[in-house]
C-alpha cells in the first residue's frame, strides 16, 4: 500500500499523477454494488484439477484446493465442529466447501497460507503420528488441534495458533453463514443455535422473550428484492487487472 | 491541465452525514450548488441482510476510496505504529455512511458545551484534567436547539422528550437540556429484552428511557416504518426506514433543482486566488482531473479526510496547509471513549435475533456532570445502552466467559445453549482533547495517487481510563440485577481509526486555537467552511452524528442568510 517513491504532489510529473488518476478513477467507477470486491480476491483464478474432483466422491466439485488438501481441511473442520450428540456439524454444513469456494474469491489473499498450513498439517501428523491428519483417530486429530491451537505444532509458517485460528474462523463462517456462499447447508447451522431465519420484517410479538418462531430457512438472496443484487460467492468469471491498484 | 467547469456558488465535498444535510438550506435559499461524491449511489436492493458480505467481510467499505486512505495510528510520537486496519471505518457513497449506521442520534446535553466552565464553578479549575486543551464551545445547547430541531424534522428522528420546555417527563431523558417540542415520531419500539432491562434500571432507582434514532418508528414523509429485521447495522436498510441524507436532506435538495450531484469525484485539493480566498477544489472522475470553480467551498467528508484535505492544500498564502497558518489544523483530536465494553451471559434466551442497535434501553444517570463527582477523581460519564441486535456468526464467536474450549464437541454445547443468552453494552464515555493526540500526514503511507494518508497520534489518558472503569462497574451492576450470571469486562482499545472520531478544525471564537468561527467558517479563509465532527470540541457521552449535523444546518443557513459579504 505504502508508495514512497515520490515526496509530494509537487513533485509527481503529470504522467504519473494521470497513470495513478486512471487507476483510481477506474476502480471507482466499478465500485457498484456487483463488484465491491477486495484487490486480493481477483489475484488467482479458480483452479480445479479434474483429478482431485473424481477422487472426491460425494463431495462438490473443489473449486480451489487439491483433493488431498480438501480430505485435510474437512478432518480439521470435522472436528472444530462435530458432528456429535448435539447434532450435525460442520461436515453436515459443508463449511469446507465454503472455504474450498471462497478461496478463489474474497478469502483469497488466504489461499496461500491454506495450501501451506494443510502441508504443514499433515507433515506433522505424519512426523508425530504416523499418518496424515485425515487418517488419524478423531482423539489423535483432536490432541493435534489441541497442540496447533495451544502453538506447540512444528513445522507452521508464521505458526500453528496462527493457522487453527483462521481455520477456525473459516469453518464458523462456512457453519453459520448465509448458505448462498455454499456452507451451511440445509440451514444445520442456524438451526444448531436456534436462528430463526431471515425474515424481511419483524413484528413486535417476534421481539418477546418467547417468540415460539418457526425457522424461515430462506436464504437473503432466496427474497425476489435481492436476488438481482447478488455479490460474487466464489471463483470470478474475470481478471480485473483495473483493482490491482497498488 | 485539469478540465475546467464552469463556477457554481457553492461546492460541498462529500455528501455524507453532513454534506447532505447542508445542501438542503442552502438550495432552498436558491444558491446553486454542486456536491462531489466520492461514492455513488445505493438502493434498497443493495441492502440484502447478509452477515458475511455486511459484517464480516466490511461491504460496502471494501473496495472504495475510503480504503486506500485507512488513517495510520501510534498512540504517541515515539511508539510503534498500531496494526493498520484493512477497511476504513466510514464508506463512500451518496448518503456516506448514514446508509448503514446505527442512527442513534443525540443531542449533547447542556454539560457537554461548557465542560470548562461548569467544571471550574462546581469543583475547581484544578479538576480540568491535565495537558487537557478543552475548551467550552462559543455558544450553549440553547443556541443549537432550533437546529437539532430542524435537523430532526428533515431526517425523521423518534424518540421520547425528557424536557419539554422544562418540563420533566420520565418516559423520556430527564437529563436532556430543554427542547422546544416532542420528537418527530414517537420512540422505536422496545423489546422483551429491552423492557426487562429498563425495569431492572427503576428498581435501582435509575432512570432509563428509550434513545433518540433517524429511523422511523411509523411513517414518515412517505418513507417506511422500520422493519426490525436485524440487518441494518452495517447493512443498510431495505425499507428506507433509516433517514440517511440519501433519501431524506439529498433529495429534496435535487427537487429545488439548485443542487447537481456528482458522484464518483475523488477530491484531492482546494485551490486559492490571490486573496487567499478559496476559488474551488480540484477532482478526479473517472481518470480525469476537473476543477470546480466555487465562491464558497464546504469541507464536509469526514474528520481524517477534512484534515487531509487542508494539510495537503498547500498554496504561496497558505505554506503550512489551508487555514493552518495557526498551526491548529490536526489539532484537539480525540476518538470517542466507546471501547470499555462489558458483555453479560444470562441464564435464559434473550430473543436478541431481530431488531437493531438504536432499539435499546438507555440510561444517563451516569453521563456527563449528572452525578456528583466530588468524590470522584474524574470528570464526565458514561452512557449506558443495552440493544436488540443480534447475526449468526456473531452469535457463534460469542465469548465462552471461560466455561468452555474454544472448539469440539464441549464448544458446540456451549454456543447451542447460549448464542441468544448474551448481550453486549455499549458504553459511550466523554473524551477529551489533550496537547499531546493530534492528527498529521503520514510520512510514508500514501494513496495510490501518491498522496500521504492521514496519521493518528493519539492515546487515552487517566480520566477516560478512570470513566471507563465506573462506568463499566455500573453496568455489571445493571446486567447482575437483571439476572445475568455472569460478565466480562472489554479492553477500552486504542484511538486509532473510528466512527466516532472528533476535532482536527476545532470550533472556536480564539484563531489561535481554533480552526473554524462560531459559525463553522475557518478563521483565516472567509469563504471556506468546515462540516462534520472535526470541528466538535467535546464528545459527550452520545453517538456524534445529529449534533454535526446540527451544526452542518446551522453553517450552510448562516452562509445563504450571509451570502453577499461570505459569496462576494
Amino acid at each position: 500500500m505504502a508508495n514512497t517513491a515520490d515526496d509530494e504532489r509537487g513533485t509527481l510529473s503529470r504522467r504519473e499523477l494521470l497513470k495513478r488518476v486512471g487507476l483510481v478513477g477506474a476502480a471507482a467507477a466499478s465500485a457498484s454494488a456487483q463488484a465491491l470486491i477486495p484487490a486480493a480476491a481477483m489475484a488467482r483464478p479458480a483452479e480445479a484439477s479434474p483429478s482431485a474432483q473424481a477422487g472426491a466422491l460425494g463431495r462438490e466439485a473443489l473449486e480451489t484446493l487439491t483433493a488431498a488438501e480438501a480430505d485435510t481441511l474437512e478432518a480439521m473442520v470435522a472436528r472444530v465442529i462435530p458432528t456429535d450428540d448435539n447434532g450435525p456439524g460442520a461436515t453436515e454444513a459443508r463449511a469446507a466447501h465454503y472455504i474450498d469456494r471462497a478461496l478463489s474469491g474474497a478469502l483469497a489473499s488466504s489461499l496461500e497460507a491454506y495450501r501451506s498450513g494443510l502441508s504443514a498439517v499433515d507433515n506433522y501428523a505424519r512426523a508425530s503420528k504416523g499418518a496424515p491428519f485425515a487418517r488419524l483417530s478423531t482423539q489423535q486429530q483432536d490432541a493435534m488441534l489441541q497442540d496447533m491451537e495451544n502453538n506447540v505444532a512444528s513445522g507452521f509458517a508464521p505458526d500453528a495458533s496462527t493457522f487453527f485460528n483462521l481455520v477456525r474462523a473459516h469453518t464458523i463462517q462456512g457453519t453459520f453463514s448465509d448458505p448462498y456462499y455454499g456452507g451451511n447447508a440445509n440451514f444445520v447451522g442456524w438451526d444448531l443455535i436456534g436462528y430463526p431465519g431471515v425474515r424481511l420484517a419483524v413484528t413486535a410479538n417476534d421481539q418477546r422473550l418467547d417468540p415460539k418462531l418457526i425457522p424461515t430457512h430462506k436464504s437473503a438472496y432466496d427474497y425476489a428484492m435481492f436476488s438481482r443484487t447478488r455479490p460474487a460467492r466464489a471463483s470470478l468469471k474475470r481478471r480485473d487487472a483495473r483493482w490491482r491498484l497498488v | 491541465m485539469a478540465i475546467g467547469l464552469k463556477k457554481t456558488d457553492v461546492v460541498i465535498v462529500g455528501l455524507g452525514a453532513v454534506g447532505g444535510v447542508a445542501a438542503l438550506p442552502l438550495a432552498r435559499a436558491g444558491l446553486d450548488v454542486i456536491g462531489l461524491e466520492a461514492g455513488t449511489w445505493l438502493t434498497p436492493a443493495d441492502f440484502a441482510p447478509d452477515e458475511l458480505r455486511n459484517n464480516v467481510r466490511g461491504w460496502p467499505q471494501a473496495a472504495q476510496k475510503a480504503n486506500h486512505e485507512v488513517p495510520t495510528h501510534r498512540p504517541n510520537a515515539s511508539a510503534a505504529y498500531s496494526p493498520r486496519p484493512a477497511i476504513h471505518p466510514m464508506m463512500n457513497a451518496v448518503g456516506g455512511t448514514t446508509l448503514h449506521y446505527w442512527a442513534q442520534s443525540w443531542r449533547l446535553n447542556p454539560w457537554d458545551f461548557k465542560v470548562v466552565s461548569e467544571t471550574s464553578r462546581r469543583y475547581g479549575a484544578s479538576r480540568i484534567p491535565k495537558g487537557s486543551t478543552v475548551e467550552d464551545w462559543p455558544f450553549g445547547l440553547d443556541e443549537l436547539e432550533p437546529y437539532y430541531e430542524e435537523v430532526e424534522n428533515e431526517l425523521g428522528v423518534s424518540g421520547k422528550a425528557g424536557n419539554l420546555n422544562g418540563k420533566i417527563d420520565p418516559r423520556g431523558n430527564i437529563f436532556e437540556g430543554s427542547r422546544k417540542h416532542e420528537y418527530p415520531m414517537p420512540p422505536l419500539r422496545g423489546t422483551g429484552f429491552t423492557e426487562l432491562m429498563a425495569t431492572t434500571a427503576r428498581k435501582l432507582g435509575w432512570h432509563p428511557f428509550p434513545g433518540p434514532a433517524a429511523i422511523n418508528s411509523r411513517t414518515y414523509q412517505n418513507r417506511a416504518g422500520c422493519a426490525y429485521h436485524g440487518y441494518c447495522n452495517r447493512g443498510g436498510c431495505h425499507v428506507s426506514a433509516k433517514g440517511s441524507t440519501a433519501v431524506t436532506t439529498i433529495p429534496k435538495a435535487q427537487e429545488t433543482k439548485r443542487l447537481e450531484v456528482v458522484t464518483q469525484a475523488i477530491v484531492t485539493t482546494i485551490e486559492v486566488d490571490k486573496d487567499g480566498r478559496v476559488s474551488g477544489v480540484n477532482y478526479v472522475k473517472n481518470g480525469e482531473e476537473y476543477f470546480q470553480p466555487a465562491d464558497v467551498v464546504l469541507l464536509a467528508s469526514y474528520v481524517y479526510e477534512n484534515v487531509r484535505v487542508l494539510l495537503l492544500s498547500k498554496s504561496k498564502a497558505y505554506p503550512n496547509g489551508l487555514s493552518n497558518n495557526h498551526a491548529q489544523v490536526g489539532r484537539h483530536y480525540f476518538s470517542h471513549n466507546t471501547g470499555a465494553s462489558v458483555t453479560a451471559l444470562f441464564p435464559r434466551d434473550l430473543n436478541n435475533w431481530y431488531g437493531l442497535p438504536a432499539q435499546g434501553a438507555a440510561v444517563d444517570d451516569w453521563a456527563d456532570d449528572n452525578f456528583d463527582h466530588s468524590g470522584l477523581d474524574f470528570i464526565g460519564g458514561g452512557n449506558l445502552w443495552v440493544y436488540s441486535d443480534r447475526r449468526p456468526i456473531s452469535a457463534a464467536n460469542m465469548s465462552t466467559f471461560g466455561q468452555a474450549p474454544q472448539w469440539g464437541s464441549a464448544w458446540k454445547a456451549f454456543v447451542k445453549k447460549n448464542a441468544d443468552r448474551w448481550n453486549t453494552a455499549y458504553l459511550q464515555k466523554t473524551t477529551l482533547p489533550y496537547e499531546d493526540n493530534y492528527l498529521d500526514l503520514d510520512p510514508s503511507v500514501r494513496d495510490p495517487l501518491g498522496f500521504p494518508v492521514c496519521r493518528i497520534t493519539a492515546e487515552f489518558n487517566d480520566n477516560e481510563n478512570k470513566i471507563a472503569a465506573f462506568v463499566q462497574d455500573k453496568m455489571v451492576e445493571w446486567f447482575m440485577t437483571a439476572g445475568a450470571v455472569a460478565t466480562e469486562k472489554g479492553p477500552i482499545g486504542t484511538m486509532g481509526p473510528t466512527t466516532h472520531a472528533y476535532g482536527g478544525t476545532r470550533m472556536g471564537n480564539n484563531p489561535d486555537t481554533n480552526v473554524v468561527d462560531r459559525w463553522g467558517f475557518s478563521h483565516e479563509v472567509p469563504n471556506l467552511g468546515i462540516l462534520g465532527a472535526s470541528v466538535m470540541g467535546t464528545s459527550g457521552a452520545h453517538n456524534p452524528t445529529l449534533t454535526a449535523q446540527a451544526l452542518a444546518w446551522r453553517t450552510a443557513e448562516y452562509l445563504a442568510r450571509n451570502w453577499k459579504t461570505i459569496g462576494k
